[in-house]
C-alpha cells in the first residue's frame, strides 16, 4: 500500500477543523450535492459505455435470425429494422448446422471437432501445470527460483515464433499424420503450460505448509500429498484455470491455421468461421448465425463460471 | 450423426494413453529407493512439462531466431530480411501499426476499463454492468471480426445503410464510410474491436482492485474535502498500482500478438498489416519463412522488455517471502 499524500492532508485537515466552525454545518451539504452530481454524470457515462459494448454484439443476435433478403441484396436494410418489420427466421441455423452439399457451412462437424479439441487440451494442461507447479513451490533443488522466472519468460515468445519448427518437427521427425487431432492437442498443451504453472504456482504456494508436513509425518508419499491435498485444495486456481484454458483454446485460430489441415476432420470451428466469413458470395447470410453459433458455448461457459474465472485472476500478480 | 462416434473415440485413447503415462510416472515416484526419491519426485514431475515446453518452446524459438538469417531457399544472407523489413514501404507500414495497435489498445482499454469500474463500483445492478462489458473477454477474434464487420458494414451512397455506423452517418447528412478499407484511419477501426475486447479485462481486474482500497483511506481523504477526481487520484489510484502495471503489461503482450482481428476483418490489406499477421503471410503463404522469422525475432524483442521488467518484480516478490 503506498497511499502517499493521502495521510499527509489527513492530519493537516484535522488540526484546522477546529479553528473552522462556521462552515462545518454547510459543508456536508455542498459534499452531497457535489458527490450526487458527480455520480449522476458517472451513471450516465457507464450506462453510454455498457450500451457501446454490447450493441454490436446484440446486432449480431438480431442479424443472426432475419432472412436471408433482409440481410443481403436490394430489399436489405439495417438489423433495427427487425423490430419495425418483425421478420425473423430459423433458417439460417438450420442451414449453418447441416451438410447439404459442397457449398454447405457444415457447422455441426466443425463444432464437434472444437469440443474434441478443447477437453483433451484442458486435461493435460491442468494435470501437467499443477505437477510442475507443485515441485517449483515445495520441491527442494538447485535453481528452483531462476527455473521457475525462466518458465515464466516463456509466456512471451510469440506462438508465431514457435510453429514453423514445430511443424517441421511434428511431421518429419514425429511423424505424425497431418490433419490430426494429435498436432492440435500437443501444440496447445505446449503453449498452455507456461501461464498454466504461473497461475497454478501462486495458488499452491500458498497453501499452508503445515498441512504438507502433516501428512509427511503421516507417511504419505509425494503422489498421495499431490492427488489427495494439494489438488483438492486447488480447485478454486484449477476451475480458473480450466475456464481460461478453454476459452482460449476454443477461440484460436492461429494454431489451428497451422496444425489442423483445414478439413472437416480436425479443423476447429473458428476456422470454418474464418473461411466462410472471408469469402463473400451469395452466402453471406449464414455469417452472422454461423459466429453465434461458435460464441455460445464459450458464452455460456463464460456466464456460468465468471466467478471463478475473476478469482483465479487475481491470485497471480496482484499481490506485488 | 456417425462422425461423432468417431470423434468421440480418438478423444477417449488420447485421454487413456495420457492417464497411463501419469500413472507410470507416479508409480515411478512411489516405487523410488528412498534415497533418490526427492530427487525423482522433481524429475517426474518437471518432465512432462519440462519436454514440452523445451520442444514447443525453446527449441522452436531458437530454431527461427536462426532462421532469420536466411533467404528463401534456407541459405544465409546475413541481415537481408531485417534490411527489407526496415526498408521496403509495406513492411515499414507494418512495424508503424504495430507501434500504434501496442500505445493506443492498452492506453484506451486501461482507461475505459478503470473509468468504468470507478463509475460502476457499489451501482445497482453492478453485476450485470459488468457482465455486459466483460462479455466480449469470451467472444474470440474471429467472432469479434464478423460482429464488427456489421457494425462498419458499407453500402453506397444513395441506398439504405445496413451498418450502424454509417446508418448515423448517413442521418447526420454525411456521406457514407468505408471503415475498413480508406487508409490510414482503418487501423484505428481496427484497434477500436481490440479495444473492445480488452477493456473487458481492464476493467474486472481493476474492479477488484479498487475493492480492495481500504475504505478508511478514501474517507480520510473526503473528511478533507477532497473531490471525487482528487479521492481518485490521490488514494484509488497509488492503490491500485500493482493491478495497473498488470493489466497494462497483460493487454500489451496481446496486443503485440494481434494476429486474429488483422486476418479476419482486412487480412492484412489496405495497409492495416501487424507485424504478428504479416509474419504469417510471408511464411506461410508468401513462402518466405526467412522474413517471417525476422518478423518472429523483432516481435519478441518487442516484447522482451516487458518480460525482463516483469520477471524482476516476480525475483523481488519471491525474495520477500
Amino acid at each position: 500500500m503506498t497511499a502517499t499524500p493521502a495521510p499527509k492532508e489527513a492530519s493537516k485537515a484535522t488540526r484546522q477543523r477546529p479553528g473552522s466552525d462556521p462552515t462545518e454545518d454547510a459543508q456536508p451539504i455542498m459534499r452531497r450535492v457535489k458527490t450526487k452530481l458527480t455520480s449522476k454524470w458517472a451513471t450516465a457515462a457507464a450506462i453510454i459505455i455498457a450500451v457501446v459494448w454490447s450493441v454490436p454484439t446484440f446486432g449480431l443476435f438480431v442479424t443472426s435470425f432475419r432472412p436471408a433478403a433482409k440481410q443481403v441484396g436490394p430489399r436489405s436494410n439495417g438489423w433495427w429494422n427487425a423490430f419495425v418489420d418483425w421478420d425473423f427466421t430459423f433458417k439460417n441455423y438450420v442451414d449453418v448446422l447441416t451438410p447439404a452439399g459442397s457449398q454447405s457451412a457444415n457447422l455441426s462437424q466443425y463444432f464437434v471437432n472444437s469440443i474434441a479439441i478443447v477437453i483433451p487440451v484442458t486435461i493435460f494442461v491442468l494435470v501437467l501445470a499443477s505437477m510442475a507447479a507443485y515441485v517449483f513451490a515445495w520441491g527442494k533443488f538447485k535453481g528452483r527460483d531462476a527455473l521457475f522466472i525462466f518458465v515464466f519468460a516463456l509466456q512471451i515468445i510469440p506462438l508465431q515464433m514457435a510453429l514453423i519448427p514445430l511443424l517441421q518437427f511434428f511431421t518429419q521427425t514425429l511423424q505424425l499424420p497431418a490433419g490430426s487431432y494429435a498436432q492440435l492437442w500437443i501444440a496447445h498443451t505446449m503453449f498452455g503450460l507456461p501461464l498454466g504453472i504461473f497461475l497454478l504456482h501462486n495458488f499452491i504456494s500458498e497453501i499452508p505448509g503445515e498441512v504438507i508436513e502433516a501428512a509427511r509425518v503421516d507417511g504419505a508419499g509425494h503422489s498421495t500429498i499431490f492427488w489427495r491435498i494439494i489438488l483438492p485444495l486447488s480447485v478454486p486456481a484449477l476451475a480458473s484455470l480450466a475456464i481460461f484454458q478453454f476459452l482460449w483454446v476454443w477461440n484460436d485460430l492461429l494454431v489451428a491455421l497451422v496444425f489442423s489441415g483445414g478439413t472437416a476432420d480436425v479443423a476447429p470451428i473458428t476456422q470454418r468461421l474464418a473461411e466462410i466469413s472471408g469469402t463473400r458470395g451469395a452466402r453471406d447470410y449464414l455469417n452472422p448465425a454461423a459466429a453465434f453459433v461458435s460464441i455460445i458455448i464459450p458464452l455460456l461457459v463464460f456466464f456460468g463460471l465468471q466467478r471463478y474465472f475473476v478469482r483465479g485472476l487475481l491470485s497471480g500478480g496482484l499481490k506485488g | 450423426m456417425e462422425f461423432i462416434g468417431e470423434k468421440l473415440l480418438q478423444v477417449v485413447i488420447a485421454l487413456a494413453i495420457f492417464s497411463a503415462v501419469i500413472g507410470l510416472i507416479m508409480l515411478l515416484v512411489d516405487r523410488a529407493p528412498k534415497s533418490v526419491k526427492d530427487k525423482v519426485t522433481v524429475v517426474g514431475f518437471l518432465a512432462p512439462a519440462a519436454i514440452l515446453m523445451l520442444v514447443g518452446l525453446v527449441y522452436p524459438a531458437a530454431r527461427t531466431s536462426m532462421l532469420a538469417f536466411t533467404d528463401a531457399s534456407g541459405n544465409g544472407n546475413g541481415l537481408d530480411n531485417f534490411v527489407w523489413m526496415f526498408t521496403q514501404p509495406e513492411a515499414l507500414t507494418t512495424l508503424r501499426n504495430t507501434v500504434i495497435w501496442t500505445v493506443l489498445v492498452p492506453l484506451l482499454s486501461t482507461s475505459f476499463g478503470l473509468a468504468y469500474a470507478v463509475f460502476i463500483d457499489k451501482a445497482r445492478g453492478e453485476k450485470v454492468l459488468k457482465s455486459l462489458v466483460f462479455m466480449p473477454m469470451a467472444i474470440s477474434f474471429v467472432g469479434a471480426g464478423i460482429i464488427w464487420k456489421l457494425v462498419y458494414d458499407y453500402r453506397g451512397p444513395g441506398i439504405e445503410q445496413t451498418g450502424v455506423l454509417n446508418f448515423f452517418r448517413d442521418a447526420l447528412g454525411m456521406d457514407p464510410k468505408q471503415f475498413l478499407l480508406d487508409a490510414p484511419e482503418n487501423t484505428i477501426f481496427l484497434i477500436i474491436v481490440m479495444v473492445w475486447i480488452q477493456t473487458g479485462f481492464a476493467m474486472v481486474i481493476l474492479s477488484a482492485a479498487i475493492k480492495g482500497v481500504p475504505v478508511e483511506l478514501i474517507e480520510a481523504a473526503r473528511l478533507d474535502g477532497a473531490n471525487a477526481w482528487q479521492q481518485f487520484r490521490n488514494v484509488t489510484v497509488p492503490g491500485i498500482r500493482g493491478a495497473l502495471v498488470v493489466v497494462l503489461t497483460t493487454i500489451t503482450i496481446a496486443t503485440l500478438k494481434v494476429f486474429d482481428i488483422v486476418r479476419t476483418m482486412t487480412a492484412g490489406n489496405y495497409d492495416t498489416s501487424v507485424v504478428a499477421n504479416e509474419m504469417y503471410t510471408q511464411a506461410f503463404r508468401a513462402g518466405e519463412p526467412g522474413r517471417g522469422a525476422a518478423l518472429a525475432l523483432v516481435l519478441f524483442l518487442m516484447v522482451l522488455p516487458i518480460v525482463v521488467y516483469n520477471a524482476r518484480v516476480l525475483r523481488k516478490q519471491r525474495e520477500i517471502h
